[in-house]
């Protein structure tokens, strides 16, 4: 049986005339790695702001596991938060800044420092207790933040961006062993990110955010297989969105609908299976891997098409200014709603 | 900003030279603290002598007049750290209607000419019917150092990230703690220096205390009795000796406490 | 360096929270930040409100009431006597233009001599130089201002180390000549109308430099090299550059050295020639004669001259120097 960790109902957040949260309802299971994905301004970081108790909604309800938390200050709240400047005590030890939690609700100094240490150990820190925030690495210091959040055994862990500052190679090593620690803990975790590869390699289900409503809520794979709106389709991963004029001429509807680059070929359509439009190429972005090519379709809208390199150079391939003949299998359409634009 | 290119010769001397200007009467003063004579400024110096110490640490009314201003700052500090961390904790985040005019009027106080502020304070103790006395002369002075200490704790608060307060009330403090744990050790230094500065300030003040002072002598205006009686020089050069170097120390301290940070303690006096 | 899950997820450490009255008080704020604010700012702005204000307003107040020539008191009856004697008297517009004339020169010579430092300190000033610098200026502005005045006293007086060292380089008769003219000049260097320049321009000095360096300081490094690199020579960069963006700085100066030089009536009495300045005379008023609805209208001069000074320093964005 599923509990629920965090539940939103018809939640909004407004300053002034902005709507930062905007009429969001979701529901978080217990035990659940859950990502709100969005560009910066869309409302993500103002919803896990929400739950951590650093704003109040202007109307809706917020339940964490089933308590009523609007009006509740961050302190009375069963969650920590990790913060995107990890927000380490720059007076403290690194010791005591993991300690700080137990501190505050008054255990004891000798067992605050033995779970202290433990967490620290459980971050692979365990030697570093003695330095202050200013000696440790970004890296260290993300470890850090985790540890000091998780001291506490929250039940719901909200990271912020945790891996924002850190290199790429590092965020890499990061994202495997957060979901691992997060495996293995079994508290819901509930992460923020602008990065799409992030939220779709870590997490069991994925919020994407625009203009501070949600787009969809879904699994990362039918995100990306599945995608609801245009907005979606665009921001996860990219896609070729299909609408108006264009669509018209292909399909004979006006509705929209998406097919990602690497589902495109260039071909006439080989069966009633198939659709396909024309198009004249106007630019090769070479990838390593793959290959992208950039189309102008003859309504003006452009189009993307990505082809995996081969070792050596296809002659059979277009050159810019060529004119090309575009297909897809009609399984690779995906329908879309309207969403928010 | 800086210039990888080397200064010309003539700026190097007018800014050295300007320095030199600056601590030119300073030196003086120490100068004629050990001078032999006994009624004259005449150059060069008669001789060295130690002689006037002991003489300017016997007398009764300079003693009571440090002791007066030792209680004054030391009472104007204390109401000026309280207002001051008050007022910069309430304006550092938030913007609100009348915010402005609210930090406007903190600076007035040093803005406008002391003397203004001098018989404003004035005028309202006479139509209070008050005498003026100690606690005249510590709130006038309070009401001037408050800026400083706000000066000082504000520019702090702005460099601290406010995430920190955040963290704090996380991971289970609540306001009090947070203040005690967090925010406290976070201004501390810039507490410390907003009070020397403040203590300073009101130690040296004249301009005002001259219209709140009543019959009662600080310091200052102890020094400037002491310059209508020509009898009394070597004393008066020993005791400007004394203040100038009383004043002294506690700046290098300010300096140090908030060396490194953009907004550097007494840049606004 | 990999993670170890190995914290027991049993229940929490600490189940139950300390409660009491200080965090109840605590969560009632949190939740009415607006009465949080309020309640910082009401022991600052009481103070300020009754304190200042108050006593600003009762200055007013006074400048209306009446003062008795013959049995020198005071008696709140209302009168424009005060503001009718400040305009009509012909002697007081002598002590305005007096100080002004003294303000603006004060401030005029600051900014020459401040502008070197504060160019230095900001460009070339390094490592322990920059720390140097700064204290260097900051100790003489702390300094204890009587004793400073005192200081010049001792400096100016005959026989002492300016007359001295003029005699030396057998200048004293060009000393002469110059205190021989008319208004610079007077009996001594002390009792000169130059006396009294060099003490309040030494006086004021630090006030100048401060903001003039903190405003070239500001100036990014990239627009310098901008500048070079669209052909500038140094001279030209100076000219066209920094010497715009250092003025904000220069008025945000010459705000302290008017505003000050105005208030002051420490250095005329020690320094200079008999003529009042306005300082002298609110003084006077107040002090020797008791007149202080007399001084009070006069207050209302310098505030005036201050309050168009601050706006037309506004206007020239002196106050994003100060």
């Amino acid at each position: 049986m599923t509990t629920t960790a965090v539940q939103f109902t018809n939640v909004s957040r407004h300053y002034g005339t902005v709507k930062a949260v905007d009429d969001v309802s979701i529901t978080i299971a217990d035990g659940e790695f859950f990502s709100m994905l969005g560009p910066s301004g869309s409302g993500k970081t103002t919803c896990l702001r929400l739950i951590a108790g650093f704003e109040q909604p202007t109307s809706g309800s917020i339940l964490i596991h089933g308590k009523e938390a609007a009006g509740l200050p961050p302190y009375e709240r069963d969650v920590n938060t990790v913060f995107q400047d990890y927000a380490l005590f720059p007076h403290m030890n690194i010791l005591d800044n993991v300690a700080y939690g137990l501190m505050v609700k008054g255990v004891g100094k000798k067992e605050r420092y033995k779970e202290a240490e433990a967490a620290l150990g459980m971050v692979a820190l365990g030697d570093f207790g003695g330095r202050t925030p200013g000696q440790m690495s970004g890296g260290q210091r993300q470890r850090v933040a985790l540890a000091r959040a998780l001291v506490n055994r929250p039940r719901v862990l909200l990271l912020d961006e945790p891996l924002g500052a850190l290199d790429l190679k590092l965020r890499e090593q990061m994202q495997t062993e957060l979901k691992t620690l997060q495996r293995k803990l079994g508290i819901t975790f509930i992460y923020v990110t602008h990065d799409q590869g992030e939220a779709l390699s870590m997490s069991d289900r994925v919020a994407v955010f625009n203009k501070g409503k949600i787009e969809q809520v879904d699994s990362p794979r039918n995100l990306y297989t599945k995608p609801a709106t245009p907005f979606v389709a665009d921001f996860v991963g990219t896609s070729n969105v299909i609408e108006g004029e264009l669509a018209q001429v292909i399909t004979g509807a006006a509705q929209a609908f998406s097919v990602r680059p690497e589902h495109i070929h260039f071909a006439q359509p080989a069966s009633a299976d198939h659709l396909g439009t024309q198009g004249t190429l106007i630019d090769v972005h070479y990838h390593g891997a793959t290959s992208r090519f950039e189309i102008k379709a003859a309504t003006g809208q452009l189009l993307a098409v990505t082809i995996s390199n081969r070792d050596a150079e296809d002659p059979t391939l277009p050159r810019p200014g060529d004119a090309v003949a575009l297909s897809w299998a009609r399984q690779a359409m995906v329908p879309l709603s309207a969403g928010t634009r | 900003m800086h210039s990888e290119q080397k200064p010309s010769l003539l700026l190097k001397l007018a800014a050295w030279g300007g320095l030199v200007f600056l601590h030119f009467p300073i030196f003086v003063v120490v100068l004629y603290a050990f001078n032999t004579e006994e009624s004259a400024f005449s150059f060069p110096l008669q001789g060295f002598t130690l002689h006037w110490f002991a003489d300017a640490f016997g007398r009764q009314d300079m003693l009571s007049a440090v002791w007066l201003s030792v209680k004054v700052a030391t009472m104007a500090t204390i109401l000026a750290m309280v207002l001051g961390t008050l007022a910069a904790g309430a304006l550092y985040r938030k913007d609100f209607f009348g915010k402005e005019s609210i930090t406007l009027m903190l600076i007035l106080p040093i803005a406008l000419p002391g003397i203004i502020t001098g018989i404003a304070l004035l005028s309202a103790i006479k139509m209070a019917n008050l005498d003026p006395n100690f606690w005249t002369i510590a709130i006038g002075h309070a009401t001037f150092c408050v800026v400083i200490v706000y000066n000082n704790v504000i520019a702090r608060f702005r460099r601290t990230s406010f995430s920190l307060i955040e963290a704090s009330m996380d991971l289970g403090a609540d306001g009090w703690q947070t203040f005690r744990y967090v925010v406290l050790p976070q201004i501390a230094t810039a507490l410390l220096a907003g009070a020397i500065l403040a203590f300073a300030l009101s130690f040296d003040e004249i301009i005002v205390t001259t219209f709140t002072a009543g019959q009662e002598r600080t310091l200052p205006i102890w020094l400037l009795n002491q310059l209508g009686r020509p009898r009394d020089v070597p004393i008066t050069n020993v005791v400007a000796m004394m203040i100038m170097l009383m004043t002294a120390i506690p700046i290098f301290g300010a300096w140090y406490l908030t060396r490194g940070t953009e907004n550097t303690a007494g840049a606004s006096k | 360096m990999t993670m170890a899950a190995t914290l027991p997820v049993t229940a929490p450490v600490v189940t139950a929270r300390k409660g009491g009255p200080l965090r109840a008080v605590s969560s009632f704020l949190y939740r009415r930040s607006t009465l949080y604010l309020l309640l910082l700012l009401t022991p600052p702005l009481l103070w300020f409100g009754v304190v200042y204000l108050g006593s600003l307003l009762a200055l007013l107040s006074q400048s209306f009431y009446t003062f008795d020539d013959f049995t020198m008191g005071v008696t709140p009856d209302f009168t424009l006597a005060n503001y009718k004697a400040l305009f009509t008297d012909a002697a007081n517009y002598d002590i305005v233009l007096r100080t002004l004339g003294m303000a603006a020169c004060v401030s005029i010579a600051s900014a020459i001599l401040a502008f070197p430092i504060a160019y230095y300190m900001a460009r070339y000033a390094t490592g322990w130089r920059k720390g140097f610098f700064y204290v260097a200026v900051m100790l003489p502005m702390w300094a204890s201002y009587i004793v400073k005045v005192y200081s010049w006293t001792v400096i100016l007086a005959k026989g002492g180390i300016v007359y001295w060292m003029i005699g030396k380089l057998g200048l004293t008769h060009a000393l002469e000549a110059v205190l021989a003219l008319p208004v610079v000049g007077g009996n001594s260097l002390s009792t000169s109308n130059l006396g009294r320049f060099l003490v309040f321009t030494y006086i004021w000095l630090p006030f100048m430099i401060l903001p003039i360096q903190a405003s070239i300081e500001r100036i990014p490094a990239n627009l310098l090299q901008a500048s070079a690199d669209l052909g500038a020579r140094p001279q030209q960069t100076f000219r066209t550059v920094i010497l715009p963006l250092a003025i904000p700085g220069v008025v945000a100066g010459s705000i302290f050295t008017f505003s000050l030089t105005l208030g002051d009536f420490i250095i005329p009495q020690l320094v200079g020639p008999s003529g009042l300045f306005i300082g002298t005379m609110v003084y006077t008023m107040q002090g020797s004669i008791g007149n202080i609805p007399m001084a009070a209208a006069f207050t209302v001069v310098p505030v005036v001259i201050i309050g168009v000074y601050l706006a037309i320093a506004k206007r020239l964005g002196a106050f994003d120097a100060l």
